[in-house]
């Protein structure tokens, strides 16, 4: 019965599919309206006037394009031209170095505000203040701060990674289940073991599910933040095809953003099943 | 008119008799201070802030003891405190008042010589049957390697029949077999003391009666001290050698004691046949039933010190003041 309707929502998934690409490639099949014109002025105004090919590229054109990338995803021919493998590396690795960082702050920090009320009520309007700042408005001042774009870069993905953490494992240790701390309490098991045999067993799934969410808008992010400092990675790549007008790439781009995405989200659930526990 | 009445109306320990006959006044209250004395509740009130501004108290000046190996019930209605009364002792909750001595010592917080069996059962589902007693054992002895933890806690999982089980899930289990996982969690620690707040009210009436007769047993053999809070007079009598009668709260009392008058070597099977049973059920649902709600009413004399002690018997039950232990003994040695 499951497999039955996974097969046949995989069905309806490739339909769906593939009449999006079929209503692209329609659409962006080229206008057929064309001027006639000397060939020098030809060549100035490009195909989508002489041969009246769409402005917009096809699935065909990004399909192969694409391939292109695929072929050598790690070549690298100077500041503005890099494989995409290497400007996804780059992206990647900002993440994760930022998004490293946030874990190392938020999860203890968390841990002290789930278990300590006092903590949790002085630290409360701090949060609530910094929570809703968009991580991009930092921008200007980490870069005058800390002086260099990269770095810059990294404290923007802290400082959007660092709350959902941060409020989840807070939220995740308050609620660990009082009969769980009694069962702690009664064996006299001191305050640090505590809280890692018996708090953090508990509060794990909720934290995961912060760190995945954390995950994801780190990812949004770091596109942003790439844009505006510029250099590597993959927000600069869209922000360069951009101005290079290849749309082609710009699709391409988008598109690995999108499964980059989902990758790591997926890996960030897969150690949530781990820790999750069936009750 | 205690006199007048027959032995099995009326109740004053033989122990105490035959103690006090045999020693001296002074010795003998000494020898009550030990023996009778494991477990002395003394004077506890529990107190919550009220609605405006003043203080709702759950129960005020409770006295409650008892002997080593003996095995008591608490039964009243919800809300008189008994769960607070279980948490006071356990050192969970603090009491507003009083104090708590157990073997001698007045208690300060947990300790893992007073072991709780939930009513949630309680067992940490991230970890196997094995994994949740070892955590026991473990907390009690920090220094044992792994295959002595193991070997330990084997043996309690074995002693609750659970054999074969070690290594699945509470979450695999059913709801009798994670109390099993309680109370050898419980029994794995060696305590002094087994508390146990309603520990088969979650179960179905099989289980129950499965379980109850483990307990009994476990209890029987290693003369373990058990206090337990119960909503089930067939589960007290068939349990507790004191029943404890609270009223109705708040301003919760210890109305009564009720000694069992069945004999040690009780079975489930045959209880309801023993001539004392219906008028020990009986005394103990009247309680519940009218008694719990007008005893403060009705008893402005009583004294949260000495609880009247009751015997039922053949006859309809008789309740007689606990006499003081010196007099006890001194009416003993003139008859």
């Amino acid at each position: 019965m499951t497999s039955s309707l996974r097969f046949r929502a995989a069905i309806v998934s490739i339909a769906l599919f593939l009449a999006f690409v079929g209503t692209w490639h329609i659409a962006t099949r080229g206008t057929g309206a064309v001027a006639s014109m000397s060939p020098e002025y030809a060549k100035l105004m490009g195909l989508t006037a002489t041969q009246g090919k769409s402005a917009m590229p096809g699935p065909l054109d990004v399909g192969s394009k694409l391939w292109e990338h695929l072929k050598r995803p790690f070549y690298d021919n100077g500041p503005n031209d890099k494989g995409l493998g290497i400007q996804l590396g780059h992206s990647i690795a900002r993440v994760g170095l930022g998004y490293f960082l946030a874990v190392i702050v938020a999860i203890p920090l968390g841990f002290l505000i789930g278990m300590s009320p006092l903590i949790n009520k002085a630290l409360d309007p701090f949060i609530q203040i910094l929570k809703p700042i968009s991580p991009l408005a930092w921008m200007p001042l980490a870069l005058y701060t800390i002086k260099d774009s990269g770095l810059s870069a990294i404290f923007v993905i802290f400082i959007c990674s660092v709350w959902p953490m941060l409020l989840n494992t807070a939220f995740g240790v308050a609620a660990v289940r009082k009969e769980w701390i009694n069962v702690a309490r009664t064996l006299e098991v001191g305050t640090v073991r505590r809280a890692f045999t018996v708090i953090l067993p508990a509060a794990a799934p909720t934290i995961l599910t912060g760190m995945r969410i954390s995950i994801g808008i780190a990812w949004l992010v770091i596109v942003a933040a790439e844009m505006l400092v510029g250099g590597t990675g993959i927000g600069y790549f869209v922000w360069n095809e951009w101005n290079n007008l290849s749309i082609t790439n710009v699709i391409i781009a988008i598109l690995l953003i999108g499964v980059v995405g989902m990758l790591l989200d997926q890996i960030l659930a897969r150690f949530a099943r781990m820790v999750t526990f069936p009750e | 008119m205690r006199d007048g009445l027959p032995e099995n109306h009326c109740f004053t320990s033989p122990r105490l008799r035959g103690a006090g006959g045999a020693r001296g006044r002074a010795s003998f209250v000494g020898a009550i201070a030990m023996i009778e004395k494991f477990i002395s509740i003394e004077a506890i009130a529990k107190r919550y802030p009220g609605a405006n501004g003043g203080e709702i108290a759950v129960f005020e000046n409770l006295w409650l003891s008892m002997a080593r190996g003996e095995f008591g019930c608490v039964i009243g209605h919800s809300g008189c405190g008994k769960t607070t009364v279980l948490n006071i002792l356990a050192g969970l909750d603090q009491p507003s008042e009083g104090a708590v001595i157990v073997d001698g010592q007045a208690i300060e917080g947990t300790s893992l010589d007073r072991a709780v069996i939930f009513q949630s059962h309680a067992l940490l589902p991230w970890r196997t049957v094995l994994g949740n007693v070892a955590y026991a054992v473990t907390s009690k002895w920090r220094d044992w390697d792994r295959a002595k933890v193991k070997a330990h806690a084997q043996t309690f999982i074995d002693l609750v029949g659970l054999t074969g089980a070690e290594h699945k899930r509470p979450s695999e289990l059913s709801g009798g077999m994670k109390q099993r996982v309680g109370i050898a969690r419980a029994l794995s620690i060696t305590p002094k003391i087994m508390l146990m707040d309603e520990p088969f009210s979650a179960l179905d009436a099989l289980t129950r009666g499965t379980l109850q007769d483990e307990v009994r047993r476990i209890c029987l053999e290693t003369g373990q001290t058990a206090f337990m809070i119960t909503h089930d007079v067939d589960e007290a009598i068939y349990l507790a050698d004191k029943i404890f009668l609270m009223t109705n709260g708040p301003g919760a009392v210890l109305a009564e004691i009720v000694e069992n008058p069945l004999p040690k070597d009780r079975g489930r099977i045959d209880l309801h046949r023993h001539p004392y049973y219906y008028a020990l059920r009986n005394h103990i649902v009247d309680f519940l039933v009218s008694r719990s709600k007008t005893f403060t009413a009705e008893n402005p004399g009583h004294d949260p010190r000495n609880v009247l002690v009751a015997r039922p018997g053949l006859g309809e039950p008789t309740i007689v003041p606990l006499p003081k232990a010196v007099d006890n003994s001194a009416q003993a040695i003139a008859r």
